[in-house]
């Protein structure tokens, strides 16, 4: 997909996600500081920045896999509170893929794919293994459906991983670096399973380093540091036209070589 | 490159090399005696120290076990036996004391023209527990499962059978509470399955008891707690408080990594404080204070104490056992879990727990193993358990007096043979279980 194809995908004008004032300390330390945020319905949002610069913690906090301190975070019309119903609606609406895969190694691909649905989402046993089979060919792996986590590649697991995902049929989509663990062979079928979604209109927030991804597919770039958000911009300007001093330095060191 | 070019000449290359069978090696008898027993000085040397262990021990106890003498009446005759065919002096093994005495090791002093009934329960037990160990059985036999504690105890006990039957309806009751509720609100639900049974045991068992009884008299011979004995008892013991244990331990487990204070508490407290007092302590409370504690008159049965005390006494070691399971699990699984909107008690349910008893069935079924063994101690309560009290019972008759080794053989190797069938079962689900292909 090229750049020009990627800026044509619609973005509505549905806000999405609705991010205020967001704060969050582990114990003293002050790690997400005054984070504001609004993602458009069909966005494909890349964060970059340094690691420790809270960027995983944020895009956790949208699933409230991280609890913030003070601020408002509202997904899809939902504010996320202590409320357990809020919690599970958002969660339910929200779908996320982690840098270590987190499949269930007690349980087929057929099986992590189809579980949720089921005990979440209450749909028949063999609907739900029909979803999963459709999002498995999606990802291109449903020969495997029948063995076990331990038994796939790292890049195929991830591609499960994504499948999982979206068996929930969430609105949103959630990337915690989903790249980050694999050999450079395996990157590849990764990003284009995600190019594929992005290609279908999915909202997505994806911490990745994968620059080249963020390129191609991103319609804005947002660069963190020391907890805040430094620079957004579209990736265009954001690759070739960086305003802040951090975001040149980083960019410097990772496109440097 | 940097600097010079490498002294070697640039390769591509053009044939791929195709896998190949490893190279045969060597194999046979004297291979494996060089490489396991001969392999140097120390080991050839530790190899013939072991032989000569291994020779004392044979050759002082093999005569023992081989001059050994089923039939005789008494300790007396089989000593005379032994001394006319292997010489005076020589050692033997007195085993027609258990020959004579068997059905004391097994049953104590159930009446011995009921002994049907535990031998038809202990094999109800496998028929019971056979769904649960093996899962290739058909689920449906799990309602027999259910059923059996229930058959068992009827079984055992004897009597009306109305009572154990108004057992099985007060649950029945609590589970149709729970249905009818689960819709409205899951807490009201839960309630109603504890609170309706518990109501209609303490209010309307009695009345339609007496009015079943009485229009369809149904009972077998009633048996007293203090009839039971040898391994009758241990089993009642031992399957009672392992099949209780485990779910408290669960529950014991999630209660101390729980969020919540008090319930967090509360388990800390149970846990350290079972684990802390020896296990004869807590039998003497089963015996003797329970009795101070509960309303007088209120007749609490002494195997029903003993097992409560036994299960909650395992329950604390289960669950430090489990919480250890749980603190292997990678925290990605419990983030996976949530991340997909399943709820506390499903992620537990389907994705915590699953793993997390995997990783401790070693540790679970020892401690049942143990738990199993320990039930030899209700010997301080007064119970005719199999290894100490049931002997001490036969060596009151004359002639048995003095007799001592055998009936520690005989109860040693049928204790061997549950716990070794444990042992190995658990073996077995470790590898069934096995899904880490790396």
């Amino acid at each position: 997909m090229t750049q020009a194809q990627a800026q044509k995908l619609q973005v509505s004008d549905e806000v999405a996600i609705q991010i205020e004032k967001m704060n969050k300390w582990y114990g003293q330390f002050h790690v997400l500081r005054d984070i504001d945020l609004t993602v458009h319905r069909g966005e494909r949002i890349v964060i970059a920045g340094p690691s420790g610069s809270g960027k995983s913690t944020m895009i956790r906090c949208i699933n409230r896999l991280e609890e913030h301190q003070s601020g408002k975070i509202i997904v899809d019309g939902t504010e996320l509170t202590s409320d357990l119903k809020n919690i599970d609606k958002v969660r339910s609406e929200v779908g996320m893929v982690f840098q270590h895969f987190n499949l269930f190694p007690h349980l087929t691909i057929l099986e992590n794919c189809t579980l949720a649905p089921i005990w979440v989402r209450k749909v028949p046993k063999k609907e739900a293994e029909e979803t999963a089979m459709y999002f498995l060919e999606k990802v291109k792996i449903p020969e495997q459906a029948d063995k076990y986590p331990g038994q796939l590649s790292g890049g195929q697991q991830q591609r499960v991983a994504i499948a999982r995902s979206l068996c929930m049929r969430p609105r949103i989509m959630l990337f915690d670096e989903p790249t980050s663990a694999l050999d450079p062979e395996m990157i590849k079928e990764v990003l284009d399973t995600m190019i594929q979604l992005a290609e279908e209109g999915m909202t997505m927030l994806c911490v990745t380093h994968e620059m080249g991804f963020a390129q191609a597919v991103a319609n804005r770039v947002i660069f963190m540091a020391d907890g805040q958000i430094i620079e957004q911009n579209n990736p265009h300007d954001f690759f070739h036209n960086p305003q802040s001093e951090r975001t040149k330095q980083f960019l410097s060191q990772i496109l440097g070589h | 490159m940097i600097g010079k070019p490498s002294p070697t000449a640039p390769f591509v290359r053009k044939h791929m090399l195709p896998a190949e069978v490893p190279p045969a090696r060597a194999s046979g008898a004297p291979k494996w005696l060089r490489e396991n027993l001969f392999s140097s000085w120390a080991n050839t040397a530790l190899t013939l120290f072991g032989l000569f262990i291994l020779y004392l021990l044979v050759s002082h106890f093999a005569p023992w076990f081989l001059h050994g003498v089923w039939q005789a009446d008494s300790l007396a005759q089989c000593r005379q036996i032994i001394a006319e065919r292997w010489g005076e002096g020589a050692s033997g093994a007195c085993w027609a004391v258990i020959r004579a005495r068997w059905t004391q090791f097994l049953f104590g002093f159930y009446p011995s023209q009921l002994y049907w009934r535990p031998v038809l329960a202990f094999v109800l037990m496998f028929v019971a527990i056979a769904p649960v160990l093996f899962t290739q059985l058909p689920r449906k036999m799990l309602w027999f499962t259910l059923a059996y504690p229930l058959v068992a105890i009827w079984l055992l006990w004897g009597g009306s059978i109305w009572p154990v039957a108004m057992i099985a309806v007060g649950f029945a009751l609590g589970a149709l509470a729970y249905r009818l509720l689960a819709l409205r609100s899951s807490l009201l639900a839960s309630l109603a399955a504890i609170a309706v049974p518990l109501l209609f045991w303490s209010f309307l068992t009695g009345p339609i008891d007496s009015v079943l009884t009485s229009v369809v008299p149904l009972a077998i011979q009633p048996v007293p707690s203090r009839e039971f004995g040898g391994f009758l008892l241990a089993i009642v013991l031992g399957l009672g408080g392992i099949a209780m244990s485990l779910p408290l331990g669960i529950v014991l487990a999630l209660g101390r990594q729980s969020d919540m204070f008090l319930i967090k508490t509360f388990s800390v407290m149970f846990i350290e404080f079972i684990r802390g007092v020896p296990l004869i302590a807590l039998l003497f409370v089963a015996s003797l204070l329970l009795n101070y504690f509960l309303p007088p008159g209120t007749n609490f049965d002494i195997i029903l104490r003993v097992m409560i005390l036994v299960t909650l006494f395992s329950a604390a070691y289960i669950a430090e056992v489990i919480r250890g399971g749980l603190a292997a699990l990678p925290r990605g699984q419990y983030e996976a879990a949530d991340a997909l909107g399943l709820d506390y008690w499903k992620a537990q349910r389907l994705i915590i727990l699953p793993q997390a008893l995997k990783i401790s069935i070693p540790g679970i079924v020892s401690t049942f193993i143990g738990m199993f063994k320990d039930t030899t101690l209700v010997t301080f309560v007064g119970l005719f358990e199999p290894l100490k009290s049931i002997p001490d019972t036969i060596r009151a008759d004359f002639a048995w007096k003095g007799v001592y080794w055998e009936p520690f053989v005989f109860v040693g190797a049928i204790f061997f043979l549950f716990n070794f069938g444990m042992s190995r079962y658990s073996m077995y689900l470790e590898r069934k279980l096995k899904r880490d292909y790396r």
